[in-house]
């Protein structure tokens, strides 16, 4: 029953969003159904469709993971985006510089740098909250531009291969490829980049489930967020719990950075996201902020950007810019939740507290 | 002038006006007098069109008024000053004071007319007020005299003034009763809600008394005292009756010399308070809610910053007074908050996690010291515990806390700070809001606690729970301790005295 | 280096500083009401699109530049609905607003002039470079006279400050917030029609980059205040100037460029230097992004 109830508002808000799509789509001169049944199919083939599905949706499930903690600390990380490209670069460099130790070494040294350079760029914003009161949403916004302009330097000016015209560095070291799942599933070919940071992203399920309601560490992020005034009665510092929440979700987010770097492209390639950040904040309200939601929001939106691909190609008038806007669309009805709920329902998943 | 006739509102289970009836007649100072919580500051915001009532009618100079809106009110010439000031504080005073009712046209605020014309209030009401100050810049004092000229400049021939002399020192005081004064000479109306006797007896013509959401009688200030108003404010009739044994006294748990807290502004909220507490022995804290016992109560949990602090607090001989709220409750201080929705619960959160609040990083929440991951059977264990032995009811660990009601709310919290099995157990409010079932069992437990030899500091709005619990009782006015009494000997018109006049 | 700072630069300066400056001000009108705007990146390509499609299909840009700002209407519309009558999250409200916008015009595109998210090329005589360089200009004194000089002013900042007290004067907020948030709708689609049929001939994806962020910077920057945000606008539009005209001109002593990067940073550092209060400190408005409750 409560499940239900909670299934139940995120299954409406997708459906307003697909029904305003479909009117999009009829006006411009396509078949919805024809473009639905497209996007879905295209979406859900095996093994190319499920494989690149599941591939668009490793980075959503860590981004939408990263915006959950911070939102449960009672904090709005929009800088997810500028997390993910620190430690997408801070990755690639440890894979460059140290390419030639060996794999057992390598490859954790390769996640450390991920996760700590993610950590440390979202835990500026939480110390800047913290010591000075300053609004993490505008020093996360603010943090994005500088995050994208510090490694568009350092790929241009430090990290390019001579004479090579694309904004990206050289290749990483081979001891720090991540295996891709087509080298244990038997007819899933290689070729198709999901690797084994999926899996990661399972276990980030898991474990970002376990940290927030299962330790004393998360039982006080979550304290902080709901109530501080009562966290501070149970002897909680909530400055530091600030700090903890931002530096959590940066590391989340930076493991993008990893599914990116060692697991698809073995370089750093500038402007790779394609809104990772922005679009968690859509996979984590849509998840209701639940580490299983998110999984179920960041298949979903895996599915949409996969099959918008062929959306694109294959209809006359629809191009794969449904996909943002129908994620536009959603965040928006699952924002304006009080519009089906009547005005008497104000609070819920959107409460967040003022610290 | 005015006249609200059997006005009734409630806001959700609480009655805040039950048939309330009051008269002020014009050209008068009437003053409505009672305890916090007595329905005054709702029945005025109706007057006001702040509040709608549920039934009732309100009558302006004699005829019936339908006001839904403040904009109602101000049209009929009623004016109101809220105990918060509603004033824009980085606009100057001019602009707060013209705001919504500007002179000039849509295209151009005439500002020089509002200047002028504010001068001329400001002389004709003796206000002395700068007209282009900006307002954050002004003394709590002056604020005021802006919310009044506010009023006046919309021509409110009646004004009703919320708590006015709450935030003013002595001296303000006097110079706001001779504007009061003034007024009333120049055919204002003013209706002044206070709970302090004193200003009642020195400002008002006439009294209405308030209690328990009703209007007890209306009184001309000259045929009255104070003892019969404190009388009429306090002195319901006893609903309960404590049986306690004589307390067995030991040594000094708490030791408070000379604790001095500064609120916004850096005026003293705290005076200077010294006093004990003994184990063994509850102390009542009397007073008037908003004069210090809030204050009180957070410094000596351990959640107010040093930084706001001067003086010294011992617990055990051991100086706490720079010590956090986890610290202290590890030496075995344990809080029951005025406010449970604010400081008390997670409201999101099960009772199984509400349980642990405080203690969330140790034993038994935790399997082992200093691990960091949740015992949850212990912890289900730990609340059932809690649950059966202090009978929260729906008997649910994984209700969330919202659900349940107010009586079960405060007897989880009581439950959990009787838990800690603390040396010293600070109180406030312990049974505001609740039923009278539950007050009858949380005042047992308070009892049983002391005689297991724990020093508990009481505060209470309800002087009655007070005296009834207490075995000594310190009287608080203006944040500072001004007496003590023997509860089983002074009545509670001598405290109410104490209480509403601080001497 | 002397030969970088000429008329040209200063030119160059302006046009990049008037669509800061038109968004800007937009931001200003909506967030000094109390309502957060993170959505002016939106708005902008909103503005853009609708104004580099429309003066294409009418052959008129001052038909497009009218429904650049029907545009940015609409969207400031949704915001404003969705943060004044449904209450919703202001952060999460705009940025669904961005995500929707980097996606319709893109979608339109794609069906109407079948091309991925560009309309076609305007020529030279349905440009407008000039009309909303003075429009920026004019309106600086004006936001700042509405503001301090007309009693919606008065009513717009109060509203921000304190809605409590606003209500208890007899002001209606919500009809204040909504009137704030819809002109920063009207003046950030100027901004982003000046983009497409002002500085170039056409629209392009995601054309914007960033500038309704930085228009937001500048907003912070300059304290929520018409003439200290247009400095903020001419400051960051005078970082970009320079590192357009400095590439491949000045040199490092070591002789290789200064990295353009280091200076787009500036805007954002900045912005972050003054919100934490190092230089002079920047107070948001007091009830910015809280929903207005009575009671």
């Amino acid at each position: 029953m409560k499940l239900l109830r909670e299934l139940m508002f995120p299954l409406i808000a997708v459906l307003a969003a697909f029904v305003l799509g479909a009117i999009m789509v009829l006006i411009v001169g396509d078949s919805p159904i024809q473009t639905y049944a497209l996007l879905f199919s295209s979406a859900l083939s095996w093994p190319d469709g499920i494989g690149y599905t599941l591939f668009y949706a490793t980075p959503l499930i860590f981004t939408g993971l990263a915006v959950l903690v911070a939102f449960r600390g009672g904090l709005l990380n929009i800088g997810a985006e500028g997390q993910l490209y620190v430690a997408a670069f801070a990755t690639a460099w440890t894979a460059i510089v140290f390419a030639n130790l060996t794999a057992w070494v390598l490859l954790p040294l390769c996640f450390l740098a991920a996760i700590v350079a993610g950590g440390v760029w979202g835990a500026i914003p939480g110390l800047l909250k913290a010591r000075f009161g300053s609004h993490e949403v505008i020093n996360t916004i603010m943090l994005n531009f500088v995050a994208v302009a510090l490694v568009s330097y350092l790929t241009q000016y430090h990290y390019k291969a001579p004479g090579d015209p694309i904004m990206e560095t050289t290749t990483i070291g081979a001891g720090a490829h991540i295996a891709r799942l087509g080298r244990f599933i038997p007819g899933f070919p290689e070729r198709i980049p999901l690797n084994l940071t999926f899996v990661f992203a399972l276990l980030a399920c898991l474990l970002v489930y376990l940290f927030l309601w299962r330790t004393t560490w998360g039982y006080e992020i979550r304290a902080t967020g709901s109530n501080p005034s009562a966290a501070e009665y149970g002897g909680i510092s909530i400055r530091r719990q600030m700090v903890l929440a931002m530096a959590v979700s940066g590391a989340l987010a930076g493991m993008v950075g990893v599914n990116e770097v060692l697991g698809y492209r073995y370089r750093y390639y500038d402007g790779f996201s394609a809104n990772y950040g922005f679009t968690g904040i859509a996979v984590a309200l849509l998840g209701r902020n639940h580490p299983v939601g998110v999984l179920l929001a960041a298949l979903l939106f895996g599915m949409m950007i996969r099959g918008g691909i062929f959306v694109d190609a294959f209809t006359n008038h629809v191009s794969k810019d449904l996909v943002d806007v129908l994620q536009g669309i959603v965040i928006l009805f699952v924002a304006a939740e009080a519009m089906f709920r009547g005005p008497f329902a104000q609070y819920g998943l959107l409460k967040r507290s003022k610290v | 002038m005015l006249e609200l006739r059997n006005i009734t509102k409630r806001f959700g289970d609480v009655l805040a006006n039950d048939q309330v009836n009051i008269t002020v007649a014009p050209g008068t100072i009437h003053a409505i007098v009672g305890e916090n919580g007595a329905g005054k500051s709702t029945a005025m915001r109706i007057a006001y069109g702040f509040y709608t009532a549920d039934s009732g009618e309100i009558l302006i100079d004699g005829t019936v008024c339908p006001i839904a809106t403040p904009h109602d009110a101000i049209a009929r010439g009623v004016g109101m000053v809220h105990q918060h000031f509603m004033l824009v504080g980085p606009m100057t005073v001019a602009e707060n004071i013209v705001l919504g009712a500007e002179p000039g046209s849509a295209l151009a605020l005439d500002r020089a007319k509002a200047s002028a014309d504010i001068r001329r209030l400001s002389d004709e009401f003796k206000l002395a007020v700068d007209p282009d100050a900006i307002v954050d810049t002004l003394s709590v004092g002056q604020q005021q005299r802006v919310e009044l000229l506010k009023a006046l400049y919309r021509r409110a021939r009646l004004l009703i003034l919320d708590e006015p002399t709450a935030v003013l020192t002595p001296r303000e005081v006097e110079e706001f009763f001779a504007i009061l004064r003034s007024m009333r000479t120049q055919g204002k109306t003013v209706v002044i809600i206070t709970h302090k006797l004193s200003e009642v007896l020195a400002i008002s013509d006439e009294v209405t008394v308030m209690r328990d959401g009703r209007s007890v009688r209306r009184l001309q200030t000259k045929d009255t005292n104070a003892a019969e108003l404190a009388h009429l404010m306090v002195g319901r009739e006893v609903l309960l009756r404590v049986d306690k044994p004589e307390a067995t006294v030991g040594t000094t748990k708490l030791s408070v010399r000379n604790l001095l807290v500064k609120g916004p502004g850096a005026i003293a909220r705290l005076d200077r308070v010294s006093f004990d507490v003994r184990a063994g022995e509850i102390v009542g804290i009397a007073g008037v809610e908003g004069n210090g016992q809030t204050e009180l109560i957070e410094a000596l949990a351990g959640l107010t910053p040093p930084s706001q602090l001067s003086g010294e607090v011992r617990l055990d001989g051991q100086d706490i007074t720079r010590l956090g709220a986890r610290i202290r409750r590890e030496l075995g201080v344990a809080h029951i908050p005025e406010d449970r929705h604010r400081r008390g619960l997670l409201l999101e959160f099960d009772l199984a996690e509400n349980s642990i609040l405080g203690v969330h990083y140790r034993k038994p929440a935790v399997a082992y010291a200093g691990g960091i991951f949740l015992d949850n059977p212990a912890i289900r264990r730990h609340a059932a515990g809690i649950i059966d032995a202090f009978d929260v009811r729906p008997a649910n660990p994984d209700l969330s806390a919202r659900a349940l009601s107010g009586g079960n709310q405060q007897k989880l919290i009581v439950g959990r700070e009787f838990d800690l099995r603390p040396t010293l157990l600070l109180v406030s409010q312990p049974t505001r809001g609740v039923d009278i079932g539950a007050i009858e069992f949380i005042h047992r437990k308070l009892i049983a606690l002391r005689d297991s030899g724990c020093a508990v500091l009481l505060v209470s709005a309800e002087l009655e729970e007070v005296t009834s619990l207490s075995d000594r009782v310190l009287v608080i006015h203006a944040g500072r301790i001004v007496g003590e009494v023997d509860p089983t000997i002074a009545t509670v018109e001598q405290i109410g005295l104490l209480m509403t006049r601080g001497h | 280096m002397r030969d970088v700072f000429t008329a040209p630069l200063v030119m160059s300066t302006l046009r990049l500083a008037t669509p800061l400056v038109l968004a800007a001000l937009g931001g200003l009108f909506s967030e000094r009401a109390g309502v957060i705007n993170i959505a002016l990146e939106g708005t902008m390509l909103a503005g853009a699109f609708t104004a580099a499609a429309v003066t294409y299909a009418s052959g008129s840009p001052w038909v497009g530049l009218l429904a650049g700002m029907g545009a940015g209407v609409l969207i400031a519309a949704i915001h404003a609905l969705a943060c004044i009558r449904y209450k919703a999250d202001q952060v999460v409200s705009g940025t669904a607003i961005n995500i929707l916008m980097f996606g319709v015009p893109g979608f339109l595109s794609g069906a109407f002039f079948l091309s991925s998210g560009s309309t076609p090329q305007l020529p030279k005589e349905q440009l407008i470079p000039y009309t909303p360089m003075v429009m920026a200009g004019l309106l600086v004194p004006l936001t700042w006279y509405v503001l301090y000089r007309t009693p919606f002013g008065l009513r717009l900042r109060s509203v921000g400050e304190n809605p409590a007290a606003a209500d208890a004067a007899g002001v209606g907020v919500a009809a204040i917030r909504y009137t704030g948030v819809l002109l920063s709708g009207v003046l950030a689609g100027i901004g982003g029609a000046y983009l497409s049929i002002g500085q170039s001939s056409l629209f392009t994806r995601n054309m914007t980059a960033g500038r309704g962020f930085i228009a937001l910077a500048a907003l912070i920057f300059g304290k929520w205040r018409p003439v200290q945000t247009m400095l903020a606008c001419l400051l960051f539009g005078f970082t970009e100037a320079v590192s357009i005209q400095m590439q491949g001109v000045v040199k490092l002593p070591s002789g290789e460029d200064i990295p353009v990067q280091f200076v787009q940073m500036v805007p954002y550092l900045l912005t972050i230097i003054v919100l934490a209060g190092f230089i002079g400190h920047s107070r948001p408005p007091h009830a910015l992004g809280i929903p207005y409750q009575k009671g």
